[in-house]
């Protein structure tokens, strides 16, 4: 069989290729390549197989049809198209233009720089053989066969790696601190806790071996013979895709006993988190895996002194251990060479919010935040105004307009009252309130402390009603202080990093938006025109051609007006549900 | 032996020793809620922070061990400000219901408003509303004034091992909780009682008996019940005990048991006999006596089976709910009087 024969389909069978449909388009290729007819055109020339998430969830389902080395794209395929690829390409050799997709998803790759993420989407993660093809676990048999732990460890200094959680400790100097402690047990944890839409589901989604990997060379660094998998319920297709990478990867002696014929053993476990937030921070995250409740407890004794059942013990992040294979293949000056001075490599960004094209990216530290929001995420939609972008998840800050030029590495988002966090970036436009934003963040914060501090507990609790209260026109002379006071009292005396860092969207809105806090306060208005009770709502006269849908709709009946005549609306009994605003097809219903 | 500089003062502590615990030998005053030196360190409350210089945010100095050449600063405007924050917010969750709380004047959250002199507070807002229906007879467990600092949890875990209690849900709505929130149902040994720092848990028992007042009587003796002999404090008003507990500088450290934390309303109890009573007919009902007459009697007795049996024949149990002096005087009178060893206590382990 010659190359040139060979075709491949590749459809997306990550999570948002499967809500999309991706696993009935897959069965709908295999189907197809069953009936006789087909089988008999094509014969066996054609594979077909599930591959993980290459980015785009926007566009799902994806379908990559490679003959020889000529890959088509196709964008929201759902099964009854797939007949028509089947025929017509597959069969016919003429690609199907309509399903195509457009420059923007090839401008969308081409300004990334694929590293961590580059074999997701490419290979089936279910098969362990097509991650052994792209060269898979060669990494760590070298490791194991030719250098010594401390040559790793130093080899991982020098590389630069920075831990990919947020903190961005540097990932050599963390194991080297945890191999120098004296101990008859270490372990090693891989922190999968996130819960940003980002790098966790669709690393081990799309290529769980990588992870593995990682684990084990981080294990072998520091001398640990069990590694847990800290994982969320929540991500059950990762789950389901890690457990049988792990079974496959001890069929072939990848784990287990005297790994690739050495004397070093390894092993990893999976640990199912129940969706604590804060059993991220990796003092819960130990104590949620020895059974007791994740709360946060003071440093030190830090994990790499004293973590796991007391033994020293290293967290990392998933996207932190996927880097280290490639690290090791490259050597640690090529990695060295992307990013950067204080930021080595690439990152994941999971880019959402009011961007075109949404989705999981990866470009090198140092990307400005302009490159990501328009470049490669294609700009806002509906022709709206950019206004900031929120990064780090709900403990991060917002980055407004004018550092839209910001190299994005660790110090410089902190720099700007920000941080990397996990790397998601949400980005907001006009028509987003700052102090809303910032108040449903904080909802979010305040519902996930641990209740073991009381900054942390009821300071953000305090600082959500305040953010309420201004929201809701309560706002007093003085709330911006108080908020900022708070704040600061909560960031400098919280126990652990999620207080350290859950007044942050707070901040840096007072910081960036002050203009808007103040428009609430002092003249009870939303220049945003979200907060609903800052916002009143009338029929223009002149627009307004009495066709009545408006009060037919209106659920408190404040409406009132004759027939093919100008209606008005009750303010004292409006309830601001904006039916009305959104159902008038004369734009004549006003919002201010 | 480790050196380190405290509020400019030079102090060496043992190596291991909290930051806390080297400023408490200098005698400075940190405010803590959930520290307890009997139990381990725990930083929750965020009161006992302290800043140690070279570092970028204050530290708990009852988690952080001290450092050789450390410099650490206790009190600053800074501090000052976060433990009043601290206390502020606490107190914008509280019921601030002190009039009437079995614990005014034995509170340190009460005791830390006063000292921070806290009548204003910036914060305002929604408050814990926990239902009280825990019908436990020992512990009143009143969760809208738990401060959350885990002492309970702790010393049931840590000390007692029964771990009848644990920190359920997040947020604001954080509170301990019993499994599926069902009564209490353990061994009362009521330790978590003792080392609340507020009216979240106090008894039942000596409720409405009196808080801290002038008048109380505090007598150091030994708990009757059994061989361990824990360190106990009677407190009394007038001749009624109030309130029993224990001292945590004593040999059982302030920890009792059940029967020693609230087994003494017999004292009290209007049941008990004043006067001597002798059955004198066969299946008659029992009549009062004098002394003499009962005295005459049981010691008529005793010489008339020691005579015929000899004196192996009669044995003496004591009670717990006598006092030492009685029992002692009880086993002297069998030895030495009766002349048998024939004697044991209820409370022999």
């Amino acid at each position: 069989m010659t190359v040139e024969n060979k075709i491949a389909v590749h459809v997306c069978n990550g999570t948002g290729g499967m809500v999309a449909g991706g696993g009935e388009v897959l069965q709908a290729f295999k189907d197809a390549f069953a009936e006789s007819g087909v089988k008999a055109e094509i014969g066996d020339r054609c594979s077909v197989n599930g591959v993980g998430c290459r980015g785009l969830c926007a566009r799902e389902v994806l379908v990559d049809i490679t003959v020889g080395d000529e890959v088509t794209t196709y964008q929201y395929i759902q099964p009854d198209m797939v007949s028509r690829l089947v025929e017509e390409h597959i069969i016919g050799g003429t690609p199907v233009e309509e399903f195509m997709v457009g420059k923007d998803y090839h401008e969308f790759l081409s300004r990334q720089k694929k590293i961590v993420l580059a074999d997701c989407g490419r290979i089936d993660p279910e098969e362990i053989d097509a991650y052994l093809d792209v060269g898979g676990y060669s990494v760590v048999e070298k490791t194991l066969k030719t250098m010594s732990p401390d040559e790793v460890i130093q080899l991982v200094k020098k590389s630069g790696l920075r831990g990919r959680g947020g903190a961005g400790f540097p990932t050599g100097v963390k194991w080297e601190l945890c191999a120098k402690n004296k101990a008859d047990q270490r372990y090693i944890i891989c922190n999968s806790d996130e819960g940003d839409p980002g790098a966790v589901p669709t690393l081990i989604e799309g290529n769980p071996h990588s992870v593995i990997e990682g684990m084990t060379i981080g294990a072998y660094a520091i001398g640990a013979d069990m590694g847990f998998v800290y994982i969320r319920t929540e991500y059950p297709l990762a789950v389901e895709r890690l457990k049988k990478a792990i079974d496959h990867a001890r069929e072939r002696g990848f784990l287990g006993q005297s790994i690739h014929g050495s004397t070093f053993d390894f092993d990893i476990r999976i640990k199912l988190g129940a969706g604590a937030f804060v059993c991220g921070e990796e003092t819960a995250l130990i104590s949620s895996i020895v059974g007791e409740r994740g709360m946060p407890r003071a440093k030190p004794p830090f994990p790499a002194d004293e973590g796991l059942w007391g033994k020293p013990t290293i967290i990392n992040n998933t996207e932190t251990f996927a880097n280290l294979p490639h690290i090791l293949r490259n050597g640690p000056e090529w990695y060295s060479s992307i990013g950067t001075e204080t930021s080595k490599g690439t990152k994941i960004i999971a880019l959402t919010g009011k961007v075109r094209n949404a989705g999981l990216i990866e470009v090198p530290m140092g990307t400005t935040i302009r490159e990501i929001v328009f470049d490669i995420g294609g700009g806002i939609p509906d022709g709206k105004l950019f206004k900031a972008v929120q990064t780090g998840g709900p403990c991060g800050g917002c980055v407004p307009q004018e550092h839209l030029d910001l190299p994005v590495d660790y110090e410089n988002l902190a720099r700007v009252g920000s941080m990397m966090g996990s790397g998601s970036m949400v980005v907001l436009d006009e028509t987003d309130c700052m102090v809303n934003m910032a108040a449903f963040f904080l909802a979010f914060n305040q519902a996930e402390s641990c209740g073991k501090c009381p900054p942390c507990r009821i300071g953000t609790k305090r600082l959500f009603e305040i953010l309420t209260g201004i929201m809701e026109g309560r706002g007093r002379k003085g709330d911006i202080e108080l908020l900022l006071d708070l704040s600061a009292d909560i960031m400098d005396s919280s126990l652990c990093g999620l207080g350290m860092v859950a007044p942050n969207p707070v901040v840096s809105t007072i910081r960036y938006f002050r203009h808007e806090y103040e428009a609430h306060i002092r003249h009870k208005r939303c220049p945003a025109k979200v907060c609903r009770s800052l916002l009143t709502y009338f029929i223009r006269a002149d627009l307004c051609r009495g066709c009545g849908v408006c009060a037919k709709g209106c659920p408190v009946g404040a409406i009132t007006g004759i027939k093919k005549e100008p209606h008005r609306i009750d303010t004292s009994a409006c309830v601001k549900c904006g039916a009305c605003y959104d159902t008038c097809k004369f734009n004549a219903v006003l919002k201010e | 032996m480790i050196n380190l500089t405290i509020d400019e003062r030079k102090v060496s502590v043992k190596e291991g020793a909290m930051i806390l615990d080297a400023a408490r030998e200098l005698e400075i005053f940190i405010p803590t809620l959930c520290y307890d030196p009997r139990l381990k360190p725990y930083g929750g409350c965020r009161l006992c922070l302290v800043e140690i210089e070279g570092m970028s945010r204050p530290v708990s100095s009852c988690t952080t061990p001290v450092a050789e050449r450390m410099v650490v600063t206790t009190h600053n405007d800074h501090l000052y400000r976060l433990r009043r924050t601290i206390l502020e917010l606490l107190l914008s969750d509280h019921p601030n219901d002190c009039m009437v709380c079995e614990r005014a004047g034995d509170c340190t959250l009460q005791d830390l408003a006063y000292f921070y002199g806290l009548r204003d507070n910036r914060f305002r807002g929604e408050m814990r509303k926990f239902e009280e229906h825990d019908a436990n007879p020992f512990i009143q467990r009143d969760m809208n004034k738990c401060v959350l600092c885990g002492k309970c949890v702790r010393v049931c875990d840590e000390v007692m091992g029964v771990n009848a209690i644990d920190f359920a849900y997040r947020g604001l709505s954080t509170r301990i909780s019993t499994p599926y929130e069902k009564d209490l149902d353990c061994e009362f040994c009521g330790q978590c009682m003792s080392v609340c720092p507020t009216g979240a848990l106090t008894s039942k028992v000596w409720a409405g008996e009196g808080r801290r007042r002038m008048d109380v009587k505090y007598t150091d003796t030994i708990c009757p019940y059994c061989g361990c002999g824990c360190n106990i404090t009677l407190h009394s008003v007038r001749d009624r005990i109030v309130k029993v507990n224990s001292r945590a500088d004593n040999g059982n450290k302030g920890w009792l048991c059940v029967k020693g934390r609230f087994g003494y309303e017999f004292v009290n109890s209007p049941d008990r006999l004043t006067t001597p009573l002798i059955r004198r007919e066969k299946n008659g009902d029992l009549e009062p006596a004098t002394w003499n007459e009962a005295i005459s009697l049981i010691a008529g007795r005793f010489e008339d089976i020691r005579y015929k049996h000899g004196p192996d024949a009669l044995a003496g149990l004591a009670s717990g709910r006598v006092t030492n002096e009685e029992n002692y005087a009880f086993q002297k009178f069998f030895r030495a009087v009766i002349g048998t060893n024939n004697i044991d206590h209820c409370a022999r382990l």
